[in-house]
């Protein structure tokens, strides 16, 4: 860098640069989050998925007894599934709001901001962390209402929480990455379609893994939503057990995060291109 | 900050056989151009010329693909950063978002910005008083007018005072009155701020009323350079810039740009209506 202006010492400009980078990444989360705050018949509408799943799918399932939960029964089983789905449903097609603001021109004004290009990735998949939780909200309240055992100490809400932001911030990262390759409305919503379903097929969302050939039991491994769901599942239902334990859950969702963040960062500015 | 920049350094804006292609077209071809500080700086041509390739590439928003330019002293390729602290920008399209208010888009610029949060609400409200948009700030921005909007977009590049505002095509699609009170806007910031203004247009009149300097583009050359004053002068007594324009291109500025652009245009135009 040639003209480096005379700087501070050291210490002092990187904790400064590092409260300046939380500021732009809050920021941009503000921008949607305030703009849910003024349409919020979003939040609404997708109500519906989940409590169709719960309330129909999960009821008739639970009756019939023929999946193996581990000792609970099968909506307890289905409810963190549901969940983590619905997170995934709005997570993946987050990049299409990108390449909307984009096609209007709002997203330019970021790219010309100083803002740095990890904190305008970042602040995103915090946003759709914030939207997430308003699922999480809707089904925990279906759930208790249902009579799913729930674990309703602050420890076992909390992490729950951590566990749909973090699986939120993935999904919609990768939403991004994918718009920032197709670049347009019509040919996303096409990759939209093609990345839930498999991802949703191969979780163990609404079967457990003990039942899946050995094929898929391998690819449910490698699927970032069977951890986002079995953290949320062994910490949400009361005697429901962890298959992988919570820490490894939480460490590979949050290497799969730093990852898809890494590569956003770099494709982010070609969207415009 | 700017005020040191500009002393230091007379030159706003000077490129170095600036170049861009995309695919086997060459947007813009070996630009070579320099804008002295507090200048009002006008980039003439046709839909498609390379007038908003050229501003893209200053913007920090487009690589070039030979070539560099120097912006309020900074590389724009191994000082991006530097450059953006110190440059507003108004795209072509609508960079408002229409989802927030007023108040709200020119909140989040604020903070992308750094503002501190004592001066924020300050500037904030200067910026809301200077373009009469006080009445209208808890608004929706997609109930504003297209002047309104295209006001607000100024007031939002202007917010951290750069020392140079880009603004591409600023009156486009807005009705006489819109536009002579963007104009007075214009005129005004740099009057008070000596702020240095480079614009694109294809507005002839435009040109003429707010630039001290044009410079004609033409398939990616710059073809003539001067005061409006001067070229006309070339050509006779009663010229236009238009007659220039014709003289030094062969062609009428209406007469050229393709499928792409005249959509952008007419698509900008639609929603400031």
């Amino acid at each position: 860098m040639q003209q480096e202006p005379v700087t501070p010492p050291n210490a002092w400009n990187r904790s400064r640069d590092f409260v300046a980078f939380w500021r732009q990444t809050l920021a941009v989360a503000e921008a949607d989050v305030r703009k849910l705050g003024h349409d919020p018949v979003e939040l609404l509408t997708r109500m519906t998925q989940p409590a169709l799943w719960l309330l129909v799918f999960g009821q008739v399932f639970t009756h019939a007894k023929i999946i193996p939960t581990g000792g609970i029964s099968y909506v307890d089983f289905i409810a963190p599934g549901i969940l983590a789905q619905s997170v995934l449903f709005i997570a993946i097609f987050y990049g299409i709001s990108v390449i909307w603001e984009r096609d209007l021109g709002i997203l330019q004004k970021f790219l010309v901001s100083p803002a740095s290009r990890y904190a305008l990735v970042l602040g995103r998949s915090l946003s759709a962390g914030v939207r997430g939780l308003s699922q999480a909200f809707i089904v925990y309240v279906l759930a208790f209402i249902l009579g799913v055992h729930l674990r309703l100490d602050l420890g076992s809400i909390t992490t729950v929480l951590a566990a749909v932001m973090t699986g939120s911030a993935i999904f919609s990262t990768f939403s991004l990455i994918a718009a920032c390759i197709v670049k347009t409305r019509e040919r996303f919503m096409g990759i939209g379609q093609v990345l839930t379903m498999p991802l949703f097929f191969t979780s163990n969302a609404i079967y457990p893994l003990s039942m899946m050939p050995s094929w898929l039991r391998s690819i449910s491994r490698m699927n970032p939503l069977t951890y986002q769901i079995d953290a949320i599942r062994s910490t949400m239902i009361e005697g429901s057990q962890s298959i992988f334990g919570s820490g490894v859950d939480f460490a590979v969702m949050l290497a799969i995060l730093a990852l898809l963040i890494a590569i956003a960062t770099k494709l982010y500015p070609n969207i415009i291109k | 900050m700017a005020d040191k920049q500009q002393s230091a350094d007379a030159v706003a804006v000077e490129t170095f056989g600036l170049n861009r292609r995309f695919g086997s077209l060459v947007a813009v071809d070996n630009l070579n151009l320099r804008v002295t500080s507090s200048a009002s700086f006008g980039l003439l041509g046709t839909n498609g010329a390379g007038k908003s390739t050229t501003i893209k590439m200053l913007t920090t928003l487009l690589p070039p693909s030979i070539g560099t330019a120097r912006v309020a002293g900074f590389d724009i390729i191994r000082e991006p950063q530097e450059v953006r602290k110190n440059i507003g920008y108004v795209s072509q399209m609508l960079s408002a978002d229409g989802e927030l208010t007023g108040y709200e888009n020119l909140l989040i610029s604020a903070k992308l910005y750094g503002i501190p949060k004592m001066e924020r609400e300050k500037r904030i409200k200067q910026a809301l008083d200077f373009m009469e948009l006080s009445r209208v700030a808890s608004m929706l921005v997609s109930h504003y007018s297209g002047g309104m909007i295209r006001r607000l977009e100024i007031a939002q590049s202007m917010l951290h005072h750069p020392a140079i505002l880009f603004l591409d095509e600023p009156t486009v699609g807005l009705d006489p009155v819109a536009k002579h009170s963007v104009w007075q806007r214009i005129r005004y910031l740099r009057q008070e701020f000596g702020t240095t203004i480079f614009m694109t247009t294809h507005d002839m009149d435009e040109a003429d009323k707010l630039c001290d300097r044009v410079a004609f583009m033409y398939q990616g050359r710059i073809v003539a350079m001067d005061s409006p004053v001067k070229l006309k002068n070339t050509i006779g007594p009663e010229a236009t810039l238009d007659d220039v324009f014709i003289q030094c291109t062969g062609t009428s500025i209406d007469e050229r740009g393709d499928y792409r652009d005249a959509a952008r245009t007419r698509h900008t135009a639609e929603r400031v209506e």
